[in-house]
């Protein structure tokens, strides 16, 4: 792999960038690979990451039925943050974060991360006690995060109205750290590093079966045939029901549309990235200047990457009233993606029914901030067969034990 | 020179002069200019700086898909940027500023990009700025930032207002050009209810621009006939001004109506937002212009071939005295043909077919124009304006065959149907090799709740581009008839011509834009393709191809084509990008709506509202209800005054509204059983005329709403909920009625709002209530946990004696119309006792004091009312309730599980909210194990001290235990385990 | 922005009308049941893409609850029907097997 510096842009600028190689090479699959990963986005290509760079595998193909990153990595408002109230949630989400923090270095590719800060409003009181908790409970665990009264709210975000009539900002819990990083150059970059590695990223190939023996994985039926393998990992989100069927067994996830959309693209106004729960909407100002924002998810099962249209205008209310100013801006573009929802609204990282096989799924509206921690988590239970810490809260069997892992539990509900 | 000439132009009026203002110069227009026109008439060809580079940037285009010409417009609260001046009709009195340069318009040290635009291809940011690690945040990104962006940041409040409407139609036809005309008329004459809307001012679209003729006539005498018809009929409504923005699953439409964007603070709404139920959508939405990849090609003077010919009939604006042509098909010679008849120069047409054959071209060259077969534009030469052109051979690398000077520069590369209605919903697109576009695949419609098809398109946005064919196609699309006959020349057949000449070097294709706005060149699509970005989506979003304000109108099918010539690969196998919504920007205050301020969500407000503002309340938000947090009198904090209120009520009385508190009948024979599965203790026997509280799980087992129960008659309970829980329980006793239990006679009625209910509470409340006259409310009548129907002071009421303080406390329920009388004669009456009211905070205090758990408080969903000491409150008889088998899962059955205990500190003083209770060591993440932690804590006035209560592993087993918990510093603080009853453990005051 | 008729009141109801319960005909397990069973009836929802079956209340309407065969894929629906009833009615069914010749039934 050529490494990519301000040099190689100028050597290569004076051939008018004809020796630019591939960043990721397009090779036809081997027979058998030490480990398979179904689905080339961020979480997949993370894992397959960590376990060449953590554990020396790298005999590993990842199969992709579309474009790499072409899921909810490549269609997520881009936030990260560690700032979770449950330990297994803090845990994972700011390994992730750590991660990010050196990952543009790790991989050789810019992935712009920019801990820009961000902010989670109080609008209620109610919801100051519930941050409030989330500050004593993310001391404890080693994240960083403070609680800063209106005043401080409005000189971090200049533009935010903290006077609304029905929602005043009463204070917002803030994590510095937390920020933004550029979506596609997450997979991007993990797919080049993985390429270099001597990985094989497999684009258009479809998993249209899941082989086994003696209740142990062998291989994987595809739309470019056969391929074998001992270790699969399953790393589709919103179709992660549709293989975990292959593989013989059923998860507790439902697949729901979540839709987000970018304003048109205006001069630096706002620096940290705001989320405002009580009223559901959140928003940052990207890199190229478009508003960034997010709303929420239908509540019925649909795979059409396409949400009910009231959601946006709900979540666009809502950020009126928090900034006033972007009425006047217009929407450029709406999309939706297909997120798993489990039980809890935790994700599961576990083993499965099937012996070798192993699943990464369930990550909710929340699956971007924790590519790196995610990749870091599932690469170890691949290698080792069995979870390490970061990973052991998430297997799938604790909805029957009753062991949530629910973060919903800091909003709460409305006394 | 671009100017206005001096006759002509079909869409302005030269008796209404209109002045405006760009970037500080005084210009002068016409009504019914667009700005763009407006400027050009003003020989502004400069009007803006793109992304990346800033480079100069003019207009090219006439519509929706113009890329460049895009302004800060208004002022205060009326500034909006990137406003598209296009679209934008001009009014006496606008105001612009061009956009994205610093200091000015002519001279943007920006432009420095440019110069090392070879040093800044597509991807770069990608490839640099990596170390160290610290400089992205610091230094890189703040420069990126400030360098990107368009617009500047409106800075007020939006002065307009935007209304929102819904209609309902069997059809809507979206474009009003001939096609979409026709359309309504044939779904119309069939009875159908039809709308019809139009995103310009103006109906007829291009016909009347390209001297089409319909049934004998000029194309704009059929399009008013044909408006007249529709007008006429009922069954038709006609919008103009009203982008279709997006088309949404089973026939919703969003319609975007310019209502007063041109007559800005006239009183009407700016825009009205239609959302529209369609049976079905009709998509005659026209075809886009393509523009031409060779050398300069977005230099200001360098337009689209029809949006010149736009801008001289309908304007009467020559965009230049001399302008070159050049084109891949016959469509372009009618520019040609109308500036020669305009006394403009035309000095040769470059068409890159070898051949030129049609009716167009004959015309043309029969006018004297020079027309130069199998040629190309090698490069256009100029810098903030289109000097001339270097001629070569369409085949070979660009040698330069001929100079000519010129300062406009008209290009056509064929037409692309707009598509985005049909693709919103998944319409699939087919590759039509002759016209080289992506039509409809009418074979793959996207499709409505019943299977059918959703879209149908009609005329150009079908492929169609004769006028006789776009009639046809449109008038089968609205169930098929009689097509009026167009006449028009018959063109020859176009050729596909994505890069100019077809061999350039890559010096020449590095001055080749494909994105005039993001800056994206032909070369930078190959790039992207030669490192391996080969999905059309990674092309797009490793170049920012087509990402723009603009979203790819013009540069889509064009960047495609390049990439998949990259690849060689056919364009089909490369397929598109998605389109998504919306068509065109839509202002989000028209989004957003009139729900602002207050209303934004639905505000619910109970009968005594008026009062408490009247008394200025400090309110809270409790869901949609607003409700007194406390009552501050002059020089008094909210602190100071919960502690006064609370004290009064402990000491004389109080006086809450607690009208917001759920209230569901639960009616019917079954109704006893159907509690006892709802709620974890036994709620059948309750005698009637007696309360009870209860508990209610969800089937996980975890605590989810409590409240007290009143049996009314044999075959009725009243169910008193929490307030944010009325409609959710109401929704969960119906969800288990109608799903479940369907066969057990039960009826439920949410009466939350039919009652004003009103807490009096205190040792003096009895004193109240007699003073006000009635019914008995002595304790041997009405004790304690019992209700009665009768009158208080002239009121129908029933009163409850519960108690949710330890005081001696009345609820009473009076119907909701006398809510505010009643609450007036108990202030009346209570003012001798010193009655005072008291807010929710007093309200957490009072119940705090007591040990009253609060849902949502010490419930957070994930807390079983084991984990409270409530098993008390759940049945150990009952066989099953909703939970029963939840609690039974392992982990909550776990006798480890924290538990309720009261806290306090040593000192006396407040633990904080949020607290934790660390416990020793680590655990496998390096996180600090715990033990518990806070779920209420408050300074007790009536105790003079901090008390609280929390969760703690092992619960009141460890009562006199001396635990840490957290600061919000980091530090911690000692706090001993007590008994949570902080008050009146025995429960004597409430029981007077 | 769907649209289903509640088979109720007869309304057409647009989606904001309407409030979604999740997967139908589920099978409730209470006490005395095992761990899976209860297990399954919590959590492990069907999820196909393709046809599902699942539940609406017309809560900004009549307020009943309803039930609806409805592909996840296309948005198309099958039909709505009473939520009184522990498997979907016959012609809807039907009606499913014309459109979808895959489709595996309700198992």
């Amino acid at each position: 792999m050529k490494r990519y510096s301000v040099f190689a842009i100028a050597r290569e600028a004076l051939r008018y960038h004809q020796g630019w190689e591939k960043a990721w090479r397009a090779p036809a699959p081997k027979p058998a690979y030490d480990a398979i990963i179904i689905g080339a986005g961020g979480h997949g290509l993370a894992t397959a990451y960590y376990l060449g760079k953590n554990y020396g595998i790298t005999n590993v193909a990842i199969l992709e039925k579309g474009w790499l990153g072409g899921g909810n990595t490549g269609r997520n408002t881009t936030i990260i943050r560690s700032n979770y109230l449950q330990d297994p949630s803090a845990a994972i989400y700011n390994k992730a974060l750590s991660l990010y923090e050196d990952l543009s270095q790790d991989l050789n590719y810019n992935v712009m991360f920019s801990p820009r800060g961000l902010l989670m409003l109080a609008q209620t009181h109610h919801e100051v006690r519930g941050y409030l908790r989330t500050v004593h409970a993310n001391n404890l665990q080693g994240v960083k995060t403070e609680w800063i009264g209106p005043e401080k709210v409005k000189e971090l975000v200049p533009i935010i109205n903290i006077d609304g009539p029905r929602y005043p900002v009463l204070g917002a819990l803030y994590q510095a750290r937390g920020g933004t990083a550029r979506h596609d150059a997450v997979a991007w970059g993990y797919a080049r590093a993985c390429s270099a590695m001597g990985m094989d990223i497999i684009q258009q190939c479809e998993v249209t079966g899941v082989r086994s023996e003696n209740g142990q994985v062998t291989g994987v039926e595809t739309t470019k045939g056969f391929i074998g393998t001992r270790k699969l990992g399953i790393v589709v989100a919103g179709h992660s029901g549709q293989v975990a069927d292959m593989a013989g067994f059923r998860l507790p996830v439902e697949s729901l549309a979540l839709q987000a959309l970018v304003s048109e693209p205006i001069k630096p106004c706002m620096d940290v990235v705001v989320m405002a729960n009580t009223v559901h909407g959140y928003m940052s100002q990207s890199d190229k200047g478009e508003m960034v924002i997010g709303g929420g998810t239908d509540g019925f099962n649909n795979f059409t990457q396409r949400g009910s249209f009231h959601h946006i205008e709900e979540t666009l209310r809502a950020l009126v009233e928090t900034f006033p100013m972007i009425s006047r801006l217009k929407m450029l573009r709406q999309w939706g993606g297909i997120v798993d929802m489990t039980g809890d609204r935790s994700p599961i990282i576990s083993k499965t029914p099937l012996g070798n096989c192993f699943i990464n799924c369930g990550w909710g509206t929340g699956g971007f901030k924790a590519i790196p921690g995610s990749g870091w988590a599932m690469a170890e239970l691949m290698a080792k067969g069995e979870p390490g810490p970061l990973a052991a809260e998430f297997n799938m069997w604790r909805f029957r034990e009753g062991q949530f892992i629910d973060e919903s539990v800091a909003a709460g509900v409305a006394h | 020179m671009s100017t206005r000439l001096a006759k002509g132009g079909r869409l302005i009026d030269r008796t209404a002069p209109c002045e405006f203002t760009f970037n500080g110069k005084r210009l002068k227009g016409f009504g019914g200019d667009t700005l763009a026109a407006a400027l050009l008439a003003n020989d502004q060809m400069l009007v803006g700086r793109s992304f990346k580079y800033h480079r100069p940037r003019g207009i090219v285009a006439s519509g929706a898909e113009e890329p460049n010409a895009l302004v800060n417009m208004g002022q205060g609260g009326r500034f909006e940027p990137n406003q598209r001046t296009t679209t934008t009709e001009l009014f006496d009195g606008l105001t612009c500023t061009s956009q994205n340069h610093w200091p000015s318009l002519e001279l943007d040290v920006g432009v420095v990009n440019n110069y090392a635009s070879r040093f800044l291809p597509a991807g770069f940011y990608y490839k640099t700025f990596i170390h160290p690690r610290f400089a992205w945040k610091h230094i890189f990104e703040p420069v990126v930032r400030q360098s990107a962006g368009l617009g500047q940041v409106p800075k007020d409040r939006d002065a307009d207002r935007y209304e929102q409407a819904y209609a309902f139609c069997d059809i809507l036809v979206v474009g009003g050009g001939i096609a979409g005309i026709q359309a309504a008329l044939t779904a119309a004459k069939a009875g159908k209810r039809v709308w019809l809307v139009e995103q310009t001012a103006h109906w007829g679209g291009r016909a009347p621009v390209d001297g089409i003729e319909i049934e004998g006539q000029p194309a704009e005498v059929w399009v008013k006939n044909a408006v007249q018809a529709l007008e006429s009929m009922e069954n038709v409504t006609l919008r103009s001004r009203c982008m279709a923005a997006g088309s949404y699953d089973h026939g919703y439409v969003l319609c975007d109506e310019k209502v007063a964007d041109h007559t800005p603070g006239d009183g009407r709404p700016r825009h009205r937002l239609w959302r529209l139920r369609a049976g079905q959508i009709i998509a005659a939405t026209g075809a886009i212009e393509r523009p031409l990849s060779f050398a300069g090609n977005d230099i200001p003077g360098v337009m689209l071939a029809a949006a010149v010919r736009d801008y001289l009939i309908n304007w009467a604006v020559a965009p230049g005295d001399r302008t070159v042509i050049v084109t891949n098909n016959d469509d372009a010679y009618r520019t040609a043909i109308a500036l020669k008849e305009a006394g403009l120069e035309v000095p040769v047409v470059l068409d890159a077919r070898a051949s030129v054959t049609g009716e167009l071209p004959a015309k043309a060259r029969a006018m004297g124009i020079r027309v130069e077969a199998g040629k190309a534009i090698a490069k256009v030469k100029g810098g903030k304006r289109v000097t001339g052109v270097a001629i070569c051979a369409q085949v070979g690398q660009g040698s330069v065959l001929e100079e000519i000077a010129c300062d406009a520069v008209a290009m056509s590369g064929g037409w692309s149907p707009v598509v985005h209605l049909w693709s919103h919903c998944g319409g699939k697109l087919r590759w039509d090799e002759a016209q080289a576009q992506f039509a409809p695949d009418k074979a793959r419609p996207p499709l409505n709740h019943d299977g059918a098809a959703l879209v149908v398109t009609a005329g150009a946005a079908s492929g169609a581009l004769s006028a006789a064919d776009v009639l046809l196609d449109a008038t089968d699309a609205a169930g098929g008839g009689m097509a009026p006959v167009a006449t028009a020349p018959q063109e020859a057949a176009m050729e596909p011509v994505w890069i100019m000449p077809q061999g350039a070097p890559v010096d020449l294709r590095m001055k080749m834009w494909l994105d005039y706005q993001n800056d994206v060149k032909v070369s930078d699509v190959q790039l992207a393709a030669r490192e391996g970005y080969t999905s059309v989506e990674h092309t797009k979003r490793y170049t920012t191809l087509g990402m723009a304000t603009d979203q790819g109108k013009l540069s889509n099918i064009n960047g495609l084509a390049v990439l998949a010539d990259s690849l060689s690969a056919p364009v089909p196998q490369v397929g598109t990008t998605t389109f998504r919504p919306p068509y065109t920007p839509v202002t989000i205050g028209a989004l957003a709506g009139e729900a602002r301020g207050e209303i934004f969500q639905p505000l619910r407000t109970t009968p005594i509202h008026a009062w408490h503002l009247s008394q200025n309340a400090y309110m809270e938000p409790v869901g949609l209800w607003q409700r007194p947090y406390c009552y501050p009198r002059a020089g008094e904090t909210h602190e100071q005054a919960v502690h006064r209120e609370v004290k009064n009520t402990r000491t004389n009385v109080g006086l809450l509204d607690a009208s917001t508190l759920g209230k569901i009948i639960v009616k019917g024979p079954d109704a006893g059983k159907f509690l006892d599965m709802l709620y974890t203790n036994v709620m059948s026997n309750l005698p009637v005329g007696k309360c009870r509280y209860g508990l209610m799980c969800n089937e996980q087992g975890f605590l989810s709403d409590d409240g007290v129960v009143a049996r009314i008659d044999e075959d009725t309970w009243l169910c008193h909920t929490t307030s944010g829980g009325s409609d959710r329980i109401h929704a969960w006793m119906e969800d288990w009625l109608q799903c479940e239990w369907w066969d057990w006679q039960v009826y439920t009625a949410n009466v939350t709002e039919q009652y004003a209910q009103i807490a009096v509470v205190g040792p003096n409340a009895r004193k109240v209530l007699e003073k006000l006259g009635g019914m008995d409310v002595s304790k041997e009548t009405l004790p304690f946990m019992q209700w009665a129907d009768g009158t208080l002071g002239g009121f129908n009421a029933r009163v409850y004696r519960i108690s949710f303080s330890g005081e001696l406390s009345y609820e009473i329920a009076v119907p909701a119309s006398e809510g505010r009388a009643f609450w007036d004669a108990l202030l009346a009456a209570g003012a001798e006792f010193g009655m005072m009211p008291y807010g929710t905070e007093g309200l957490h205090v009072l119940r705090a004091e007591k040990g009253f758990i609060m849902i949502g408080d010490e419930t957070d969903g994930t807390v079983i009312p084991q984990d409270l000491n409530l098993g008390w409150a759940i049945s150990k008889k009952k066989a099953d309730y909703l939970g029963k088998r939840g609690q039974e899962r392992p982990y909550l059955a776990n006798p480890d599980r924290w538990k309720l205990v009261g806290l306090e500190t040593l000192d006396g003083s407040v633990i904080p909210d949020g607290s934790y209770a660390p416990a020793p060591g680590f655990n496998a993440n390096g996180q600090r194990n715990t033990q518990g932690r806070v779920t209420s804590t408050y300074f007790s006035p009536t105790l003079g001290k901090g008390i609280a209560m929390g969760l703690v592993k092992g619960g009141l087993t460890r009562l006199g235990e001396t635990i840490e918990m957290t600061k919000l510093d980091g530090s911690t603080m000692q706090v001993k385990i007590v008994d949570p009853v902080f008050y009146d453990k025995e429960g004597e005051k409430q029981n007077v | 922005m769907l649209i289903l008729e509640c088979p109720y009141c007869g309304v057409k109801a647009e989606e904001t009308e309407l409030s979604p319960g999740g997967e139908a005909h589920l099978k409730r397990f209470g006490p005395g049941s095992t761990g899976e069973e209860f297990e399954a009836y919590m959590f492990a929802r069907k999820n196909p893409k393709g046809v599902h079956f699942e539940r609406w209340r017309h809560a900004y309407g009549c307020g009943k609850w309803f039930l609806a065969a409805r592909c996840t894929a296309t948005l198309e629906v099958f039909g709505t029907y009473s939520a009184q009833t522990t498997e979907p009615p016959a012609e809807i069914v039907e009606k499913i097997k014309a459109k979808r010749p895959d489709w595996k039934g309700t198992k």
